[in-house]
């Protein structure tokens, strides 16, 4: 029970302190995990990242779970899971109470257009990133104008586009791997 | 209790198509915002400043806000919990069956395929969302907010520096919160 507890506290502190998300979570991860607990080495971390971006959802949630599944089973996952979202949970719960107020405010207004053009900037560095991480060869650059495309010019739902995009993913690599095969 | 039921089964979809973290729920809550009346786009500008100024995974950040607009406290407790389930059983089964589900060749290949096309998503999402942020509809066509466009070009400019990349994130929005207050942005 109380290795439960500490896994719930460790991930509400990493979900507390960290903005972001993601990738941003990542030396936090290490700081606290491996290096001041040391309940799993830096390679599981790696590990554990890698499962959580490829599994749908949430990563640094995902990343959590997996962890907490780790150590201490489906228990281990529970508490994991829920320390990370806890400190959201009442953070954005707390601000959304109050968030109409506050934007009474003429200097709450001015504060947030600034913070809303510093996030602009944030997501354009973002998408520049991801567009270098996921384009990696003509293959992939069809597949996201195609994407581009369908989502701006047709109305289909962006879970069709997921599933889609899936299917294109899998049909390339085994061709490829059958031209490779023959050549 | 119908909105209830109503939130529980459209964030359990969020939780498991939108696959690419986070930043991946935003086509689908501006698909949400479309579809229902729980909260509208310019809302979710909002949230999203919100979200990613505040500690916190993003899009736990997004459901909790968003699912508060449609339902109160409640709401928001509701979406942030249906949001992680999906993830959550898929990676159960993954930690107990699969040994090397990242090796596998199919999972590769699906998301050599998925990686592109939810980037092409995100990106149309937020360009919309600068749409919305930058630019205001008037009668008379298009207002740009010219200081606003500009802080957000010296702004990303500036994150490209080396000396400031080390920044904390948190620090970049103490900046720009003042930079809002004593220009008036």
């Amino acid at each position: 029970m109380k290795e439960l507890w500490s896994l719930f506290y460790a991930f509400m502190k990493i979900g507390g302190l960290t903005f972001g998300g993601g990738l941003s979570m990542l030396p936090m991860l290490d700081h606290e995990l491996v290096k001041k607990r040391e309940w799993i080495d830096s390679e599981t971390l790696l590990d554990c990242y890698a499962i959580g971006q490829c599994t749908p959802g949430i990563i640094a949630v995902n990343t959590a779970t997996f962890i907490g599944y780790k150590r201490k089973g489906v228990l281990g996952a529970i508490f994991s899971t829920m320390g990370m979202i806890f400190p959201s949970l009442v953070i954005i719960t707390l601000i959304a109470l109050f968030f109409e107020q506050f934007l009474a405010y003429e200097i709450v207004e001015h504060a947030l257009m600034g913070i809303k053009a510093v996030v602009c900037a944030l997501m354009f560095q973002t998408i520049l990133g991801l567009l270098k991480k996921s384009v990696v060869g003509i293959a992939s650059a069809i597949i996201c104008i195609a994407g581009t495309a369908i989502a701006i010019f047709t109305n289909l739902s962006v879970l069709v586009i997921v599933l889609g995009s899936a299917f294109s993913g899998i049909l390339i690599k085994s061709i490829e791997e059958r031209m490779k095969a023959k050549s | 209790m119908g909105i209830i039921l109503k939130l529980i089964w459209a964030y359990l979809k969020i939780g498991l198509f939108a696959i690419g973290g986070g930043l991946a729920t935003i086509p689908f809550l501006i698909e949400l915002a479309k579809k229902e009346d729980w909260f509208t786009i310019a809302q979710l500008t909002n949230m999203i400043a919100i979200s990613e100024s505040t500690p916190g995974p993003v899009g736990i950040n997004m459901a909790t806000f968003s699912g508060f607009h449609a339902a109160g406290i409640l709401g928001g407790i509701v979406a942030s919990l249906a949001i992680v389930i999906p993830s959550f059983l898929i990676i159960i089964f993954i930690a107990k069956f699969l040994e090397n589900f990242s090796e596998n060749k199919y999972v590769k290949g699906a998301f050599f395929g998925i990686r592109p096309a939810v980037t092409a998503m995100i990106a149309i999402a937020i360009f919309e969302l600068f749409k919305l942020t930058l630019v205001t509809k008037t009668d008379a066509g298009w207002l740009p907010h010219w200081e606003l466009i500009l802080f957000a070009v010296l702004t990303f400019v500036c994150m490209q520096l080396k000396f400031v990349k080390k920044w904390h994130p948190a620090m970049w929005f103490v900046v720009g919160a003042a930079v809002g207050i004593v220009f008036k942005l």
